[in-house]
């Protein structure tokens, strides 16, 4: 048996369909938004697909489109991760919450400094 | 090393490695523990990922990619970096939006590189190849549905477009089928056309895919929006996959596939945490008699678990507060509270009892209730003294107790109970209510605590549910 690359695209695309079915069963209800975010940002991928796809450097249509792609899909990368670490901080925090309360104080504090300057 | 061995042998490996960080990082993000961990461990499999992609290409002319990946960390982080916390439905359906659209750019881009600017001479099938031209209109159609759909969730969200209302056009079944059917038609022919010819098919397929979006997402309430946007997350991931298919890299195939997979299960989970069915939430609609009265019966956003999941919280609780009332002692649940309460105990978690003074049926029912089954006096807290710790608190579970717990008392001056002190429970990080349906308790009036964001219900009689907890903490 030989499998065209077509074949071993769909079987590829079915196995992990199974694993992406099979990695979730229970998710307590904190977790729901965050693990969302995460998965959102790792549909992100398709960045890969869109580096493929702007690869001269010629001002054509298809590198323009290839290059917009890009940009979209690292904003759905970089933006997702990030806004997931900050949910999941808040979680991460709660040993010490008299603690942080000052140290999220002073990172406004900064922030507004930052601002003024 | 040549490029040869780079793109035959180490890229593949590293893809691999990508794949499986993100097999890690999706299971992590799953358990409160390692969640960020595990969202660390996904982001890592993409910067791999992308490394990978560049390795492949090997000398290329980077201007196109380096913009296109500055520009998108610029906005991204600004955006991540900006939202309030509050906010984060409407980041995550913004995100959404941004990969569907990339997505499908990445069809169109190949499109129009092999077919408008190449313009070979024969049909579009031909210079495409067969599957992959059908996969280059899948992702135009999904990425395009993912894109629209996303921002109208995001508006939803934010409350505009009829403050979050549902908007049900006439037919409007007939129109999303026809479109849907549509769709499939144009795909078809573009797929089948000369190169000349199928541009305006391509397009016409695009601009039908943008317009699904808007009509597929504009009929469902803004309280649902959180399913639609899990489920177009899922959407998303399909579309990153089809556009594997479509530059021939399994990569893409396997995380998309993945995401698409994870996607549904979550929406399904989310579904059945707001005792809806998917279906019931697709269709709409849902939601549109209830015009904004405010002394409304109606519970609206009520959310609610299983034992497993409230013993996962449980699991990585400092301190967990219990609220016992009429409930405890109708299922005679004392016995098996003093039991979860003992096992939480023995794994370092702080246990005590907060007994409001007409909790029960009368003064002192609680107290006298929980003695039998030998609960230490001392862990038994009155209002006054445990009101001040609930904002330190982790979770609270109230046991059958309702009027109590209610922070209408506080807040609704017009409310019957206005006035009455209560166990301020819903300042916790987390309320479990475990109460048998969403009827009205002792004083017959809505509980506006069932309906707060961080509060979930858990229906059944009290004894039974703390029995699955024990069992459920057991097996932690």
């Amino acid at each position: 048996m030989t499998l065209g690359p077509l074949l071993i695209g769909i079987y590829v695309f079915v196995l992990a369909s199974f694993v992406g079915f099979e990695m979730i069963t229970k998710v307590p209800p904190t977790l729901h938004t965050p693990l969302m975010s995460g998965a959102n940002a790792i549909s992100g991928i398709t960045v890969v697909g869109a580096i493929a796809a702007a690869t001269t450097g010629a001002p054509t249509v298809a590198n323009i489109l290839g290059a917009v792609a890009i940009a979209t899909a690292t904003i759905n990368v970089v933006g997702g991760f990030l806004v997931t670490d900050r949910m999941l901080r808040m979680f991460g925090k709660k040993k010490k919450p008299k603690a942080l309360a000052p140290g999220a104080e002073r990172v406004e504090a900064e922030g507004r400094e930052a601002v003024r300057k | 090393m040549s490029h040869e061995i780079m793109r035959s042998t180490v890229v593949p490996i590293i893809y691999l490695l990508s794949t499986m960080l993100f097999i890690f990082g999706i299971k992590q993000l799953a358990r409160v523990k390692t969640a960020r961990r595990g969202n660390a461990l996904a982001a890592v499999g993409m910067l791999l990922a992308i490394i990978g992609s560049l390795l492949e290409l090997g000398l290329v002319d980077y201007r196109w990619i380096a913009s296109g990946m500055l520009i998108g960390t610029i906005i991204g982080a600004a955006f991540a970096i900006r939202v309030q916390m509050t906010a984060m439905p409407e980041m995550v359906a913004l995100f959404n939006g941004f990969g569907g659209i990339a997505s499908a750019l990445v069809a169109v881009s190949v499109y129009w590189d092999l077919v408008v600017q190449r313009a070979p001479t024969g049909r579009v099938y031909g210079a495409l190849g067969s599957y992959e031209s059908i996969t280059v209109m899948l992702s135009i159609l999904i990425g395009g549905i993912t894109f629209t759909g996303s921002l109208v969730a995001l508006l939803k969200l934010q409350g505009k477009l009829k403050k979050g209302q549902p908007i049900l056009l006439p037919a409007r079944h007939y129109i999303t089928f026809g479109l849907l059917f549509a769709s499939f038609v144009f795909g078809g022919i573009a797929v089948a056309a000369g190169a000349s010819e199928s541009i305006v098919w391509v397009l016409a397929l695009a601009a039908v895919s943008l317009i699904l979006g808007i009509l597929l997402t504009i009929p469902i309430g803004g309280a649902d929006m959180p399913v639609v946007v899990s489920l177009l997350n899922s959407y998303s991931g399909v579309a990153a996959s089809m556009a594997g298919f479509v530059i021939g890299n399994p990569l893409l195939i396997i995380a998309g596939a993945m995401v698409g997979a994870a996607g549904l299960i979550l929406t399904q989970i989310m579904c059945v945490a707001m005792n809806r069915s998917l279906l019931n939430v697709l269709v709409g609609g849902f939601g549109v008699t209830d015009g904004g009265g405010g002394g409304s019966e109606e519970y609206k956003n009520v959310t609610s678990c299983g034992p497993e999941e409230a013993a996962m919280v449980l699991e990585n609780a400092e301190s967990v507060i219990i609220i016992p009332g009429y409930g405890l002692a109708v299922a005679q649940a004392q016995h098996a509270v003093r039991e979860l309460a003992d096992m939480l105990k023995a794994r370092g978690t702080k246990v005590t009892y907060a007994i409001h003074p007409v909790a029960g049926r009368m003064p002192g029912h609680m107290n006298v209730l929980l003695a039998e089954a030998d609960v230490p006096y001392e862990e038994l807290v009155e209002m006054d003294v445990i009101n001040p710790e609930f904002k330190n608190t982790d979770v609270v579970i109230v046991l059958g107790a309702n009027d109590v717990v209610n922070p209408a008392a506080t807040n609704d001056p017009s409310s019957p109970i206005a006035g009455m002190p209560i166990l301020n429970a819903h300042e916790a990080r987390s309320v479990f209510v475990v109460k048998r349906s969403l009827s009205a308790g002792y004083a017959g009036i809505k509980n506006d605590l069932f309906e707060y964001d961080n509060t979930m219900m858990i229906f059944g009689d009290a004894k039974k549910v703390l029995q699955g907890l024990i069992a459920e903490v057991k097996a932690l």
